[in-house]
């Protein structure tokens, strides 16, 4: 029989201490938010400056460039969030609470930006800035179940206690996720289907393919490197908060 | 099983008792389908068009309203946190608030639709699709509504945000439960077989995720 009941300090562990998680993601943030700089001057150059004109839509297909992105970054958010429940329920893990805690209003920035992209792009090419589409509907939806969770977020004065709660709330909003990426397929009404993860390979040329993927890649740079930024407040926030708490408990003796 | 019933005759009991809480929400469901033609116009023919989606936001306006109760009195003096070291599983003990939250609001609410029907100026048929519609779709908002109501139960100011969550969770039962009244007639069973399978699926799931939030609550 062993004596060391400790627990082992694996990675996972200590990941969970808020310290640490501090220290070891500070030397990060510099050279992600450079990272995210250049994917991005490049993306730009290549969406403005060398990719071909659509033979319909002209230049309005430059608007695809920052709408794919952010439509991406819409449903990748709340799969990290579900992901962070997950990690909230099972492990009771401290960082998932603050990982979901921080990437919901991003979530719900990079939804917003989608749908207003979407509309400006709409627009001139369907003649309408908003239809009652499956995939635009379903959008619309995971909007407001952003806009729900954060306000749960807000109405809670204990985190902790948040934190599972939202979890739970956040798992069950998940069904939304799905009937996103298949609404195109199940409805098919105006918005296209799938046309660059598909079976038989990208139904685009490689000209509008590259600065399409080069600025998926930088917006998702951009989240983490915002998500991590956030996180890394949100655990100060904690640690000032807890703070002035003991500075009035001292107060008062 | 035993059990289980006791706890809905419970439930009923103590809502029917106190004071006509069901006739307060059939009056409030009523009062929608008199505001709605004043304010659009008595035109019939407009009424009878609009008539399933109206229907459907009155019931789910009423459903609403009635959310508060499910668990919140429970959880202040203390009963729900007996119910949870009962012998009854607390996916059961939701269950049976469930199926009385359903008898109270919803069936109130089904029972009040023929005033409804002669309101919103719909024809036989209409008023029989609209009942048998809201029939299949109200397990599934009361399921919605269970989780919204557990998972804000700890916040003494929550009353606004519970529908603020469920609401988009509810749509797709909004959104099948309008188009199976008064569609042709294959595409109507279509969506009326979409609305069993949602409310199914809810009705199946929700008490666990709502038992879940509810024991996070109380620790």
């Amino acid at each position: 029989m062993s004596t060391d009941s400790a627990p082992k300090a694996n990675w996972f562990s200590r990941l969970a201490h808020p310290g640490q998680f501090l220290s070891w993601t500070r030397p990060l943030v510099l050279p992600l938010a450079v990272l995210t700089a250049i994917a991005f001057g490049f993306g730009l150059y290549f969406a403005f400056f060398n990719s071909p004109e659509d033979y319909q839509m002209g230049d309005t297909v430059r608007i695809m460039y920052v709408h794919v992105p952010n439509a991406w970054l819409s449903q990748f958010t709340y799969a990290v969030m579900a992901a962070a429940a997950l990690g909230t329920l099972v492990w009771r893990h401290p960082m998932a609470d603050v990982a979901a805690k921080s990437a919901a209003p991003l979530g719900a920035i990079f939804t917003a930006l989608a749908l207003f992209t979407g509309s400006l792009w709409g627009r001139p090419t369907w003649g309408t800035f908003w239809e009652w589409d499956g995939r635009m509907t379903s959008t619309l939806i995971l909007l407001l179940i952003y806009l729900g969770i954060i306000a749960l977020w807000r109405a809670f004065e204990d985190q902790l206690r948040a934190g599972r709660i939202v979890a739970v709330f956040t798992l069950i909003g998940a069904i939304n996720i799905p009937v996103v990426k298949f609404s195109v397929d199940w409805w098919n009404t105006l918005h296209q289907p799938a046309s660059v993860f598909r079976p038989d390979g990208p139904r685009m040329p490689p000209s509008i393919l590259t600065p399409l993927l080069v600025m998926t890649v930088a917006f998702t740079l951009l989240f983490l490197t915002l998500h991590i930024v956030r996180m890394r407040t949100e655990v100060l926030n904690r640690r000032a908060d807890a703070l002035s708490r003991q500075a009035a408990m001292g107060n008062k003796s | 099983m035993k059990a289980f019933w006791a706890l809905v005759y419970r439930d009923i009991r103590l809502s029917t008792r106190v004071g006509g809480e069901a006739m307060t929400l059939i009056l409030f469901f009523i009062m929608v389908g008199v505001i709605v033609p004043i304010a659009i116009g008595p035109d019939s023919k407009v009424l009878s068009r609009l008539a399933p989606g109206l229907i459907w936001i009155a019931a789910f306006l009423a459903m609403i309203l009635g959310l508060d109760r499910l668990f919140r009195a429970d959880d202040e003096d203390g009963s729900l946190l007996l119910m949870r070291h009962s012998r009854l599983p607390f996916p059961a003990v939701v269950a049976a608030k469930m199926v009385a939250h359903w008898v109270l609001t919803a069936l109130p609410l089904i029972l009040a639709t023929p005033i409804m029907a002669l309101l919103l100026a719909m024809d036989f048929a209409a008023w029989r699709d609209s009942l048998i519609s809201l029939l299949a779709g109200t397990p599934g908002l009361v399921a919605f509504g269970a989780m919204g109501a557990a998972v804000t139960v700890s916040l003494r100011r929550g009353g606004l945000i519970a529908p603020v969550l469920i609401l988009p969770l509810s749509i797709p039962v909004l959104i099948f439960g309008t188009s199976a009244i008064g569609e042709s007639a294959g595409r109507s069973s279509a969506a009326l077989l979409f609305l069993c399978a949602v409310s199914l699926m809810a009705a199946v799931l929700a008490p666990f995720a709502a038992a879940l939030a509810l024991r996070l609550s109380e620790d």
